[in-house]
């Protein structure tokens, strides 16, 4: 499903920062991972590479059998619109629209028409327990809420592979808990999440961990719990 | 597993909902800068429509006239002398078929209007003496102001008709019974004023007297010097090439003939091009309405890091996130564009109506309008739209 192999990340600059040194993992379909390490491991840049959004240095990303690190701009788009959903720490959700506009967004770039986009964003959102919050703004919803919202809209187009950046940075901890539940249960019910986070808590939530420090994994195994 | 990959195509809807996210969320920017293209727009439109319609005024007022008033004057002879008319001239050119009515005056060489003697007589207003036909008004189209024409009686007298211009000049405004003005050296009685001759401005300067007053009291001769003729309209240019030999069979090339409608519709066309200042203006104003909406959009581009991000994270291709943001360009002026054609074309109506002439906003001005608008809010969006797509993703997101 991902596979990332020999991936070396290095910023250039004076001097040169190298982020990722050599990282090798697979993440098979209905994996709940979590990549976990402090602020400056390379976890971000993880996230990066295998969201397309960023290419190695070296070694290869291949996604759903695509290999992101010899794709064209153009192609990366594409996979990302298909196969990759997002959820950000900040839920980037657009404010002036309502609740089940935002979620049809995800599938915008996929090529459905809007009125399929909308079915499917009342489906995920009543997945996430949204459902009688379709035509609300954003601005009337807590953060949790918000989150939830940013989840439905990387369900939507039920991609291969769910990316979470920090999903319960800017909330609570009884919020996050409940956000990380609620991830776990999406993840129950098929779909393949990677949680990046520097919260070890979140360990408890995931199957498998995969621990960085430094650019390099220093562990990876089955969650503790 | 392997298929292609291959962006999907926005569909055009969606364009059209995404290039309006930014002019929704941010009402008053979006409204000030579209304010700026409007402005631009406003003002050809309302150039152009006001130059269209005070021409289509003019041109309706000619009609009104007519257009089939033709003009025998006095030429010059080939020593630069003025040339004499016969004095059978109108009487010659009342008997060409499609002539239907002649009238004609005759200047008094020496003879000046005063408003009495004490006037000194180098002040002459620049007024001219001339002695007229009895059915004048009619054919110049004109008619009195006040008081009557002359007539067979008064013609014979020392009664005199004041021109519009000539009446202002000597401080008449109205006619009363006695009222007198000192024409050659001795007094001449008003019996009216005429209303402006758009089509025999000379008219407007002259104080008229009959042909045998003139004769009798002033010294005239009794040449004509200028013969005024109305012809059937579709033969007007027939008539117009034989007039001169009718009028002086002797001298054919001593007799000037015009069609005093001709001017006018000259003097239409001289008005409009007047207007090229005006549109500079307009350009300038536009130009700078299109600095705002570029301005807009670069500062939109730069708010909107996030936003742009998320949509690459989404999977918006680089081509996608320029569409977006050109069009959001195109919109917005667009938007000024229709709102400055609006406002133009409802200006030249309210300043139309207020002089009564009929509206008329040329296809070039609202189109030109629309055309500007466009080109300018591509030329305002490209560098933008460009930034846009250049920014990377991840610097998208993570920035802010």
């Amino acid at each position: 499903m991902v596979e990332v192999s020999g991936v070396t990340k290095v910023y250039p600059g004076e001097p040169p920062v190298t982020a990722l040194r050599d990282v090798s993992f697979k993440i098979y379909p209905g994996e709940l991972v979590g990549i976990v390490g402090p602020s400056g491991s390379g976890k971000t840049t993880m996230l990066h590479l295998m969201g397309t959004l960023d290419q190695p240095t070296s070694g290869r990303v291949i996604i759903d059998g695509h290999d992101a690190s010899v794709l064209p701009d153009r192609q990366l788009s594409a996979l990302r619109a298909g196969r990759v959903g997002f959820v950000f720490q900040q839920f980037f959700l657009a404010e002036h629209q309502c609740v089940i506009d935002n979620v049809a967004d995800g599938m915008l770039y996929a090529g459905a028409p809007l009125k399929m986009r909308r079915s499917a964003a009342a489906g995920a959102l009543t997945r996430v327990g949204l459902r009688d919050k379709l035509h609300v703004l954003p601005t009337k919803l807590s953060g949790g809420q918000r989150q939830r919202v940013a989840i439905a809209r990387a369900l939507v187009g039920r991609p291969s592979i769910v990316l979470a950046d920090e999903p319960t940075g800017n909330l609570d901890s009884a919020t996050g808990t409940s956000v990380l539940a609620l991830l776990a249960e999406l993840n129950a019910s098929g779909a393949t999440i990677v949680v990046i986070t520097h919260d070890l808590h979140v360990a408890s939530f995931t199957q498998r961990t995969i621990e960085i420090l430094d650019g390099v994994i220093v562990r990876d195994a089955p969650s503790r719990s | 597993m392997n298929r292609a990959l291959v962006p999907a195509r926005l569909r055009v809807l969606d364009v059209m909902r995404l290039s309006s996210v930014g002019i929704r969320t941010r009402k008053l920017r979006a409204g000030l800068s579209a304010l700026g293209i409007a402005l631009g727009v406003g003002s050809i439109v309302a150039v152009l429509g006001l130059s269209a319609s005070s021409q289509a005024g003019l041109l309706a007022e000619i009609n009104k006239l007519g257009t089939n008033l033709l003009t025998v004057t006095n030429g010059q002879t080939i020593f630069g002398q003025a040339a004499e008319l016969p004095i059978t001239a109108p009487g010659m050119l009342g008997r060409i078929g499609p002539v239907t009515d002649v009238q004609y005056t005759g200047d008094v060489p020496g003879a000046n209007a005063f408003k009495n003697p004490f006037i000194p007589s180098s002040n002459t207003n620049a007024l001219t003496v001339a002695a007229s036909s009895l059915g004048l008004p009619r054919v110049l189209g004109t008619s009195l102001a006040s008081g009557v024409y002359l007539n067979a009686a008064t013609a014979t007298e020392p009664v005199a008709v004041l021109g519009a211009a000539a009446a202002q000049r000597l401080g008449v405004d109205r006619v009363f019974a006695g009222e007198r003005i000192w024409v050659g050296n001795m007094w001449f009685y008003l019996a009216g004023v005429l209303k402006p001759a758009p089509l025999a401005p000379e008219i407007d300067a002259s104080v008229l007297v009959g042909f045998q007053a003139a004769q009798k009291y002033l010294g005239f001769d009794g040449h004509p010097s200028e013969i005024y003729l109305r012809a059937a309209t579709d033969q007007v240019s027939a008539v117009q090439a034989v007039l001169a030999a009718t009028a002086n069979p002797e001298q054919p090339s001593q007799v000037d003939v015009s069609q005093p409608s001709d001017a006018l519709v000259a003097e239409a066309d001289a008005k409009a091009a007047l207007n090229s200042l005006f549109l500079g203006l307009g350009a300038v104003s536009l130009i700078v309405g299109a600095v705002g909406v570029a301005n807009i959009m670069v500062i939109s581009v730069l708010e909107r890091r996030s936003e742009i991000g998320l949509r690459r994270a989404l999977g918006a291709t680089k081509g996608q996130v320029r569409l977006q943001f050109m069009a959001e360009a195109l919109l917005l002026s667009l938007l000024g564009g229709a709102l400055g054609v609006g406002a133009g074309a409802v200006s030249t109506a309210v300043y139309a109506s207020t002089k009564g002439w009929q509206t008329v906003v040329p296809p070039l001005a609202w189109a030109g309008g629309f055309g500007a608008a466009i080109v300018i809010g591509a030329i305002a969006g490209l560098m933008p739209a460009l930034r846009a797509a250049r920014l990377s993703p991840t610097q998208a997101l993570w920035s802010v």
